[in-house]
């Protein structure tokens, strides 16, 4: 029996359900146990890596939690300033057609700071793709009210609740810019369970294919947990951000080859 | 075969730049340099070279576009003015601490704020020292004449890719929107992509499997290599400054008196010195073409051939800190410039050396 639990006779090729992406390096991930940047990481890189396109991609990253991303991610990337990801897209994909360009960006990078650079380039339909990761809160600076933090949620600058009279409200970005001409593809996912996974894999894939056949700005937001940020346990925070986050911003397609879905 | 055009300054630079093999411009319309990007929107070098266009929605993306595109190790460039610069400070410094060539042009207009839209000279602090936060120099050169605006894109360019540093055209309104013949280059091609690849092996084209990925950030989190990365930045400063100091001196040989001027201001004194020596004052001019490098060596040795020195300036008096940080100091010297938008006089200029150096 004892025999049967060994690493060796674990690690067979039949017994074979997942291997961690060669795209993804060894370097310890920065995140917080719990957090969905992780998954959005990786899922992100497995795509890259199925579609053989590793030479060909270019990521940047945000300032936010994700400011590292190039740490952990095999492949050629600039790091941004905040909330300019999409200018610095929009330029070297025009520059370079023939790239895989996408950004990576935080809810405060890409709905506060970085709004105009977002809405102009999804306007323009630059052919890009944007990984947009809400977790309704500034997560790197130690938990501050983001342009996503929900009605009443508390956070370090909304300690008693986001006041939507005097703090305003909520920005449903992802709606915003599926009203814009230049979106082709627009989606809202999540990463909290493996279904959920999948299918935001499969969003990112079709955000990648997209910019192959060259048909404009793919965005995939993916609502997550921010459980150090919200003050709870891991399992906890997903649990209050279904019952929470998904009723304010649901999960699913917005806007399909071009067309908003009704 | 060198060709002769007549053109405003602004639209030498644009010119030059399709020349100069330049991939992208990224702009935000902004007198008085907005013919620049309509020059070029005109032109459609995109069918001449390959060269791309495109207008942005502020200077905070401009600049931007032009960091994503020099990370990829492209020739690329922005121009705008003295408001339009203040929002590119950020990007500015992004670049200078991700080491990233590139050309800012700033046409400058009268400040502070929105100020005016007549040319001034008032952003040489905001130019030299680093505009933005941190510690850092942009290779700054100052165009006095449509030919030196054409000449400056390739010369920036070029300095900026032997340095990884971005680099400055620093001119002013008058410049920019006064007309005069130009001798244009014979157009040298674009980087392709092996030249990219062989000359700029930091650019992020995509990881191949023959290196390791390519990093393009500013940002480093531990102290101790942040200081590193500090040292090896301001090693690279001493460099440029020992390398790439660019100057005139026009009449200085048997000179009791120089002008210290760039620019505009330059020309002015031009006119200014055949006044003063039809009156008999031995008067010269010394122009920095780099004002970061600032020639301070050449200026020391000036100063101890002359008996004074008049810092002209359209702005409230701003090079002549580095003409006194330079300079020995048992001469005089002094100041005399105009603010807001105007433009002294040769007269003006030449009272102001009879009062303040040989009468003062």
């Amino acid at each position: 029996m004892e025999e049967n639990i060994k690493k060796d006779n674990i690690r067979k090729e039949e017994n074979l359900v997942y291997i961690k992406t060669k795209l993804m390096t060894d370097k310890v991930l920065s995140y917080c146990p719990g957090c969905g940047h992780g998954t959005t990481h990786r899922i992100i890189m497995e795509v890259v890596d199925e579609m053989g396109i590793q030479s060909e991609t270019i990521g940047i990253a945000p300032v936010g939690c994700a400011v590292l991303a190039y740490e952990f991610m095999n492949i050629d990337m600039q790091e941004a300033a905040h909330g300019r990801a999409p200018a610095m897209a929009t330029a070297m994909k025009r520059l370079m057609p023939e790239k895989f360009i996408f950004s990576y960006q935080g809810d405060g990078d890409l709905a506060a700071i970085g709004t105009a650079e977002t809405i102009h380039a999804c306007n323009r339909g630059e052919n890009i793709t944007i990984i947009f990761v809400n977790n309704g809160i500034y997560g790197m600076t130690g938990g501050q009210m983001a342009p996503t933090t929900l009605p009443g949620m508390k956070s370090s600058t909304s300690p008693y609740g986001r006041d939507v009279a005097t703090m305003g409200n909520p920005l449903k970005i992802t709606e915003l810019i599926a009203q814009l001409p230049g979106t082709y593809f627009v989606t809202r996912q999540a990463v909290h369970t493996p279904a959920n996974v999948r299918k935001t894999k499969k969003a990112i894939r079709k955000a990648f294919e997209n910019q192959k056949l060259k048909k404009g700005l793919s965005f995939v937001e993916v609502v997550s947990n921010c459980n150090s940020g919200w003050k709870m346990a891991p399992v906890q925070s997903n649990e209050w951000m279904v019952e929470n986050m998904f009723p304010f911003y649901p999960l699913g397609d917005i806007k399909i080859e071009g067309e908003l879905v009704k | 075969m060198k060709e002769l055009r007549l053109m405003k300054g602004n639209e030498a630079i644009s010119e030059a730049a399709i020349r100069a093999g330049c991939d992208g411009y990224f702009g935000y319309p902004i007198t008085p340099q907005s013919e620049i990007m309509e020059y070029l929107m005109l032109e459609k070098p995109e069918e001449r070279t390959g060269m791309i266009v495109l207008q942005a929605e502020s200077e905070l993306a401009s600049i931007n576009m032009v960091y994503g595109g020099a990370a990829c190790g492209k020739r690329v460039m922005t121009s705008s003015s003295s408001p339009g610069i203040s929002l590119m400070q950020e990007g500015i410094s992004y670049m200078a601490g991700a080491e990233l060539p590139s050309l800012v042009v700033n046409v400058v207009r009268g400040g502070p704020g929105l100020g005016t839209i007549q040319p001034s000279q008032s952003d040489y602090f905001q130019a030299t020292k680093g505009g933005g936060h941190g510690d850092y120099h942009i290779i700054t050169l100052a165009p006095s004449s449509v030919q030196e605006m054409a000449d400056f894109v390739g010369l920036a360019f070029d300095l900026a890719f032997k340095y990884r540093n971005p680099a400055m055209i620093l001119s002013d309104g008058a410049i920019g929107q006064m007309m005069e013949k130009v001798e244009f280059d014979e157009h040298r091609p674009r980087f392709t992509n092996e030249e990219i690849r062989k000359n700029t092996p930091w650019a992020t084209t995509g990881k191949t499997p023959d290196r390791e990925r390519n990093i393009i950030t500013s940002l480093d989190l531990d102290p101790a290599r942040q200081e590193l990365h500090n040292i090896k930045l301001q090693a690279k400063y001493r460099k440029i400054e020992q390398n790439e100091v660019r100057f005139e001196k026009i009449v200085c040989d048997d000179a009791e008196y120089v002008f210290v001027a760039y620019g505009t201001s330059a020309r002015i004194c031009q006119k200014a010195i055949q006044l003063a020596r039809e009156k008999g004052i031995k008067v010269g001019l010394f122009r920095p073409i780099t004002l970061y490098p600032f020639p301070k060596n050449e200026i020391n040795e000036l100063s101890k051939k002359v008996k004074g020195m008049l810092s002209v300036e359209m702005s409230a008096g701003q090079m002549i800190e580095d003409v006194l940080l330079a300079a020995e100091r048992n001469i005089k010297i002094e100041h005399f410039g105009k603010m807001g938008g105007i433009i002294p006089s040769p007269a003006e200029v030449v009272e102001a050396l009879e009062q303040k150096i040989i009468g003062g």
